[in-house]
């Protein structure tokens, strides 16, 4: 091992050199990419949003978007509507909500609704639900077979619960617990949209 | 055979850091459930340990041999920080999909190993190829592992689906499954080794 | 090898294919109660899979490893049937190949063929269908007399499944302790019928192919979990792979522990195991992982449990 000699002058100049270059090196790709870095995040929400809704909107769903404290839980799992406007009109809304009975604890979707609360998409944004059983719920309530399809469905007009339990939409096979879960994040995605538009219209 | 050529071989084959020095584990096994994630893996830690390997053999007769290490750790932690910066940037869903990976390149053994057996005690030229050799070495075997795993799970390579996805075993895509498809590979490349040296 | 006990040895005509051949001899009930029940279906997978494990074990004797294939001494054929009875009888035959050459392959000639092998190779294929396959694993027909069909049976959640989903539920509450020993509830193949797994156990014991320590240890342990934390005693120790586990699968010679104290430990810790996935876990049932898991300790068992010596006393202080 070749190497300058070890005093503690020498370690201290080139750790301390290594160091300075180092960090301003990083600063300065820190600076330069902080601006794509916040611009690609914001366009992933949108992104997301975008997902599930349908509806024409023009405002910033992010800036509006309201947190219904009373559908929140202790542990840090919010139902949060971001609303679409079309000028001064609401078009629809995208709903981040979650479920505290999937067979894995809890999960987060994402559910688009229309102005009428029909459903428009849905997202899984967080799950750690069996691959293969469970996970399946991102592509299964959107498939046209059978009943799977709760695109197009109203919470308020369909019943929405497993076949099983005498509702509308057929299970995911083997994994009825998952499925009732996916439809209760649903169920309180709905109730966080009613709440927003009646707190709106109590405004007016 | 030519040495620089020699260094590459050694890097891809006689040393391969997944396959033979089993070096890297932790990345090998997290992210190759499909070939894309392990080739994207193996190409961000190939860039690493270029630039890392390039530079501290740049550095080896300036810094002390006591403070060596730090020294070594600083310089792959700031390349790793400016690439996991850069991809957040500007590569977004590839950053998404490596996830908590692309931090963990500072732990990598490979960076350290190299840096210590290789890069402090060769010149900048060969450090380079050094780098090259492993790098691909790395991305290699990701990618092999990845396709397999890939291929055994869901049917498909690189997203082609070959076989309907039905038939394929989830565990492979699952963790168990890479620790048994890396376990076989291992023993079909050393197999391979062997009977080509004979 | 691990198969063999510290010496003194005794000399007896057990050889290997004569302790398989019991083992085979103590299924019987087992399988004519799946056949009662399963019929066709069990059939089907039950032959596919000694066909599987067999051609399995030959194929890698004689061109993996170039040396005589060692079926002749039955393990295979014993590989494949306990193979078999752990999975539902619906299965598709592909998926039974599939966990053959896994159980075999991977589970067992990987280590070095009988005798080398940590883990029990059938339930290295079973556990590996069961997470590869989940949904075709966790789809159970459920029993019905004479059945001749083979895909297209009615299905059902097992008595275990329904447990965990809804523990005040229809299932429980009409739970037959008596139809679920006679093998009326859905399962895999060979663990419906607990009066035959008991003949199976009775057998074995007679033959001292087996000693009581394993299955006895489980099969208490879980039962005093189960009391204290006030599940039903009556319906964790009849269902699911416990009782079957206990007896055929928990017993393996080659990878469960040779002194009995150890056995003890070994079957204690199993039953604590599977208690605890079937409880809290994830997972309706959890005996195959729990052997698994417990099968991974048995070296280390091994090696701190160590039989008595022939001749030593204990010394009474």
């Amino acid at each position: 091992m070749s190497g300058a000699k070890s005093t503690l002058g020498t370690m201290i100049l080139s750790l301390g050199a290594i160091t300075i270059i180092a960090g301003a090196l990083l600063a300065g790709v820190a600076e330069a990419t902080s601006e794509p870095i916040a611009e690609a995040n914001k366009q992933k929400q949108v992104d997301a949003i975008k997902a599930v809704a349908t509806a024409q909107f023009d405002n910033d769903p992010a800036a509006s978007a309201e947190t219904i404290t009373d559908l929140c839980d202790d542990k840090g799992h919010n139902v949060i509507v971001f609303p679409l406007y079309s000028g001064e009109e609401l078009t629809g809304a995208a709903v981040e909500s979650y479920t505290p009975n999937a067979f894995s604890g809890f999960f987060t979707i994402m559910v688009g609704f229309d102005v009428d609360g029909n459903i428009t998409g849905y997202e899984v944004v967080k799950h750690e639900e069996t691959a293969g059983l469970g996970a399946k719920m991102q592509d299964w309530f959107r498939d046209p077979a059978g009943h799977r399809n709760v695109i197009g469905m109203n919470p308020g007009v369909n019943n929405m619960t497993v076949s099983k339990d005498g509702g509308e939409v057929d299970a995911i096979t083997a994994a009825t617990i998952s499925s009732r879960a996916f439809l209760d994040a649903i169920d309180r995605a709905y109730k966080g949209y009613n709440q927003y538009k009646a707190s709106k219209n109590n405004e007016l | 055979m030519n040495s620089k050529l020699r260094i590459l071989y050694n890097g891809i084959v006689a040393d391969n850091p997944t396959f033979v020095l089993l070096l890297g584990m932790c990345p090998t096994l997290g992210t190759t459930s499909s070939a894309l994630t392990g080739m994207s893996m193996g190409l961000a830690t190939m860039g690493v340990l270029i630039c890392s390997n390039v530079v501290i053999s740049m550095i080896k007769n300036l810094v002390p041999s006591k403070v060596r290490i730090p020294a070594f750790i600083v310089v792959i932690a700031t390349f790793v920080t400016l690439l996991q910066m850069l991809m957040e940037a500007y590569v977004p869903a590839l950053y998404a999909a490596l996830g908590i990976f692309i931090p963990l390149i500072v732990v990598n053994c490979i960076l350290l190993g190299r840096a210590e057996a290789f890069a402090s005690r060769h010149s900048v030229g060969d450090s380079l190829f050094d780098g090259i050799g492993i790098g691909l070495g790395f991305t290699i075997a990701l990618t092999i592992l990845g396709a397999v795993r890939e291929f055994l799970g869901t049917g498909c390579i690189f997203g082609a689906s070959i076989y309907p996805e039905q038939y394929g075993a989830l565990m492979f895509i699952l963790a168990p499954g890479a620790f048994i498809a890396l376990g076989l590979l291992v023993a079909a490349f050393n197999a391979i080794r062997t009977r080509t040296a004979k | 090898m691990l198969t063999l006990s510290l010496s003194p040895h005794i000399h007896t005509s057990l050889t290997v294919r004569r302790c398989m051949g019991h083992v085979i001899i103590a299924l019987l009930p087992a399988v004519a109660f799946s056949l009662f029940y399963f019929g066709i279906g069990a059939l089907i997978v039950i032959v596919s899979a000694i066909i599987g494990c067999v051609a399995t074990e030959w194929l890698i004797d004689k061109y993996m490893l170039g040396r005589k294939p060692s079926i002749g001494n039955l393990s295979a054929v014993l590989t494949g049937l306990l193979l078999a009875l752990n999975l539902p009888s619906n299965l598709p035959v592909w998926t039974v190949l599939v966990g053959s050459i896994v159980a075999i392959g991977i589970g067992k000639m990987a280590f070095g063929g009988l005798g080398c092998n940590t883990f029990n190779p059938a339930l290295v294929g079973r556990v590996f269908l069961l997470l590869s396959f989940p949904v075709l694993m966790t789809t159970w027909p459920l029993p019905e007399v004479n059945r001749l069909t083979y895909l297209d049976a009615t299905t059902g959640p097992t008595i275990l499944g329904a447990l965990k989903m809804d523990p005040q539920g229809d299932m429980v509450a009409n739970f037959d302790m008596m139809n679920k020993a006679l093998g009326m509830s859905g399962g895999s193949i060979g663990e419906i019928g607990a009066i035959a797994i008991l003949l199976g156990l009775v057998y074995l014991l007679c033959v001292r192919i087996i000693s009581w320590h394993i299955p006895v240890s489980i099969i208490a342990t879980v039962a005093v979990f189960a009391w204290a934390c006030g599940a039903p005693v009556g319906i964790e120790l009849l269902s699911g792979g416990l009782l079957f586990g206990a007896v055929f699968m928990a017993t393996d010679y080659v990878t469960s522990p040779m002194s009995h104290r150890g056995m003890l430990l070994y079957g204690v810790l199993i039953g604590a195991i599977t208690f605890i996935i079937r409880q809290w876990g994830a997972y309706p049932e959890g005996m195959s992982f729990a052997i698994l898991i417990m099968n991974g300790f048995t070296p280390l068992i091994n090696r701190y449990i160590k039989p008595r010596k022939f001749g030593e006393r204990s010394v009474k202080a």
